[in-house]
């Protein structure tokens, strides 16, 4: 028992120490102005001040103490309008998963710090249950907000109804939760099967005699999969001259892409499409090709489509080597903001389900300006 | 490796082939290759062709299983004495192989994710992932030899985390490094036609063959395998050996980890050399090797990893449906190891034995 109980103990260390950033700087700095102002200020109403009075009182105050660290940690409050942070408990996916999750991630971690008025408390977890245990644990703390990206849409109807019960407003982001619509304030997704459809439309639009696609899946059963697979699912049952060479998944793993476009490259089938259906399986796919030297990108003898829109991707399309990629918006923190900005200001959210913009790039259109401003 | 195997006068040629470790291998590999040949016999045809970059190169299914078993044969070294000496596998290789590539990736890239040029040469990027790499398997080793936790215990800890310590050695950045000489060891060398992972494999192959035919690892591993307590009063300290088993494994794993990122110019530290791990312990389990630990046959082991990527080309070929995949790969893997157990291969003895005897009769 002993032995297992040590592993465990290295095993929770070594994950905490990999846990960097906003997440664990936030609990520090949000007992740190008070402290501060309690020990260095000199007058004696001063710590009532910081911890209940105006926040620009409270920075006044704190300016006037000698300790300059005193002044920069009351200021960084100082946005928030009645000087009280409002706490959001944000439960993600693990930033390590995609490039897309990271961006995600990084753009959540920048809207909700102090300095915009809030005091977050970030969670991740790829399992379902861990999830459902860190919103249970948060409502539990008490927070006016909890937005949730989960890793399954099932199981989540206990921690939503308790959430409810204790006052706090739920806001599902990326992706959307089986559950009764009344049981959230809104959810802020990307619409896949619209980013399949517009990749097929495109791909119509580019009028060749026949379509002989390789078509590289995503991991079965994920949502981006099945929306990016039905379009094309539906466009090769509907036209004659568009033919599924193969249909086989990647697990978004560039490594197996490769495996399954080197197969149909020494089994001497033709194609003239790859449909993948991430970044990472796309370039997998590629480098099949050069290593078989078939061209591909624009104007050659091979279309190359991938999802994501990665920066190192767009590049691909701006050199002309790839010829299609479709966005997957990560950037929901505005979105969320938005949201919360008109609950606390007492308002209706006049649509539940807000679908976020997203583009597909053509390497024929697009500029260095795209890349830098759509690429994660 | 069989050296000790009794030949006993009276017993036929064939139970003799079937005892052998090497027989569940090879007969897998034999009805594959048999099933390929009589589905579409250009299954092993080989071509010369040219790659992008305008190199002359071999193609065709079999070099594509030579290439991409590469990997899989060197991490079955590893996991072959590990497997021999703790009696336990070591499941942390692929988010150790995710380490070893992004301590790669962050050396070449000196904490910048797109860089113009190289920062260091890639040979001193390779062994400081080859020293990180080991370093993570002297963790391993230590907690198996030194704490006695089961090895699947003590490496579900790095299993855990050590994607995200790969992720966090580059800031959660995706470096993409776009010098082409990075690409020449998961792809081709200029001039030469034959994929580069194969002649790694190769040389860690000789390497390893060279190892244990000069120095005494390979029966220290296995009489610490065996019996703890034997090798000890012999000598040994079995501990030592333990841990320079799973320091093996990290050097096995950060040759993988610099193929893996050599392929692709870049790491997806989520992705890359997912669950490797069960293929590399399957390698072993294939090549007749007690997953409890003891004796052990590297080449068998070996062998064992290629037939496995024979295995995963002939479903990619046959387009077998993505959703179908896991299933007939698991249906072929029961088979191979029920048949491979030897519980199963000592009936097998026993039936051709009263065979012969009846026909003796």
């Amino acid at each position: 028992m002993l032995k297992k109980k040590v592993a465990m103990l290295l095993a929770a260390a070594m994950v905490a120490a990999t846990v960097v950033g906003c997440g664990g700087g936030d609990d520090a700095k949000t007992d740190a102005p008070a402290d501060d102002a309690k020990t260095e200020a000199p007058a004696d109403d001063a710590a009532d001040d910081a911890a209940d009075a105006p926040a620009d009182d409270a920075a006044d105050d704190a300016a006037d103490a000698p300790a300059d660290d005193a002044a920069d940690d009351a200021k960084t409050e100082a946005p928030a309008a009645d000087g009280e942070l409002i706490k959001v408990g944000i439960i993600n996916n693990d930033p390590n998963e995609s490039g897309y999750r990271t961006a995600n991630d990084k753009d959540l971690q920048e809207m909700f710090c102090e300095a915009n008025g809030y005091e977050a408390d970030f969670q991740y977890s790829k399992k379902n249950d861990e999830q459902i245990t860190f919103a249970q644990n948060m409502l539990t703390k008490g927070i006016d907000y909890l937005l949730i990206s989960a890793a399954d849409t099932a199981g989540w109807d206990g921690v939503l109804q308790d959430a409810q019960a204790a006052g706090t407003e739920v806001i599902l982001f990326d992706r959307v939760i089986d559950a009764d619509e009344s049981l959230y304030a809104a959810s802020i997704v990307s619409d896949m099967e619209k980013e399949g459809q517009t990749a097929v439309d495109w791909l119509a639009g580019q009028g060749l005699d026949e379509y002989n696609i390789i078509h590289i899946q995503g991991q079965m059963g994920t949502a981006a999969q099945q929306g990016r697979t039905k379009a094309l699912d539906e466009k090769v049952a509907a036209e004659d001259n568009w033919k599924l060479v193969v249909q086989q998944t990647g697990d978004w793993n560039a490594d197996n892409a490769k495996q399954v476009v080197q197969s149909v490259i020494d089994s001497g089938e033709k194609f003239n499409v790859i449909y993948a259906e991430n970044d990472d399986m796309a370039k997998g796919a590629v480098a099949a090709l050069d290593a078989a030297n078939i061209s591909h990108g624009v104007d050659k003898d091979v279309i190359v489509m991938g999802f994501d829109c990665n920066k190192w991707a767009l590049e691909e399309l701006l050199a002309g080597n790839w010829n299609y990629d479709g966005q997957c918006n990560p950037f929901q923190a505005s979105y969320i903001d938005e949201v919360i900005k008109s609950l606390e200001a007492g308002e209706e959210i006049a649509e539940k389900t807000i679908i976020m913009d997203e583009k597909g790039f053509d390497a024929k259109e697009i500029t260095q300006e795209d890349v830098d401003n759509y690429g994660i | 490796m069989q050296k000790n195997e009794v030949k006993k006068p009276n017993e036929s040629m064939l139970s003799r082939m079937v005892r052998h470790q090497m027989f569940i291998p090879v007969l897998a590999l034999v009805i594959l290759a048999v099933f390929n040949l009589i589905a579409d016999p250009a299954f092993f045809k080989i071509t010369v062709g040219q790659n992008s970059s305008g190199n002359m190169v071999l193609q065709g299914f079999l070099i594509s299983i030579l290439n991409d078993g590469s990997e899989l044969a060197i991490l079955a070294i590893g996991m072959t004495l590990v497997t021999a000496a703790s009696g336990g596998q070591d499941i942390s290789v692929g988010a150790a192989v995710a380490i070893a590539g992004s301590v790669l990736l962050r050396i070449l890239g000196g904490g910048n994710s797109r860089p113009e040029e190289l920062a260091a040469p890639i040979i001193v990027a390779f062994l400081v992932s080859c020293l990180v790499a080991m370093l993570f398997g002297a963790f391993n080793g230590v907690l198996v030899a030194y704490f006695k936790i089961q090895p699947m215990i003590a490496t579900l800890i790095l299993y855990t985390a050590g994607r995200s310590i790969a992720a966090w050695i580059n800031n959660n950045e995706l470096p993409v490094i776009t010098d082409p000489s990075l690409g020449y060891y998961g792809g081709f060398i200029p001039g030469v036609p034959i994929p580069t992972p194969f002649f790694i494999a190769a040389i860690c192959v000789a390497i390893i063959f060279l190892v244990l035919k000069f120095t005494n690892l390979g029966l220290y591993t296995q009489s610490v395998g065996i019996n703890e307590n034997s090798a000890k009063l012999n000598g040994l300290n079995p501990q030592v050996i333990k841990v320079i088993t799973y320091v093996i494994m990290g050097l096995c794993v950060a040759v993988v980890g610099l193929i893996k990122v050599s392929r692709i110019s870049t790491i997806n530290y989520s992705t890359i050399a997912k669950d490797i791990e069960m293929d590399a312990i399957l390698a072993v389990a294939l090549g007749g090797n007690a997953l409890s630990g003891g004796k052990f046959n590297m080449a068998a082991s070996i062998f064992g990893a290629y037939v496995i990527q024979f295995l995963t080309s002939t479903l990619y070929k046959f387009k077998v449906s993505s959703d179908a995949l896991p299933a007939y790969k698991a249906v072929v893997v029961i088979v191979l190891v029920v048949i491979s157990a030897p519980t199963v291969k000592e009936w097998f003895g026993n039936v051709t034995k009263k065979f012969k005897v009846k026909e003796v009769a």
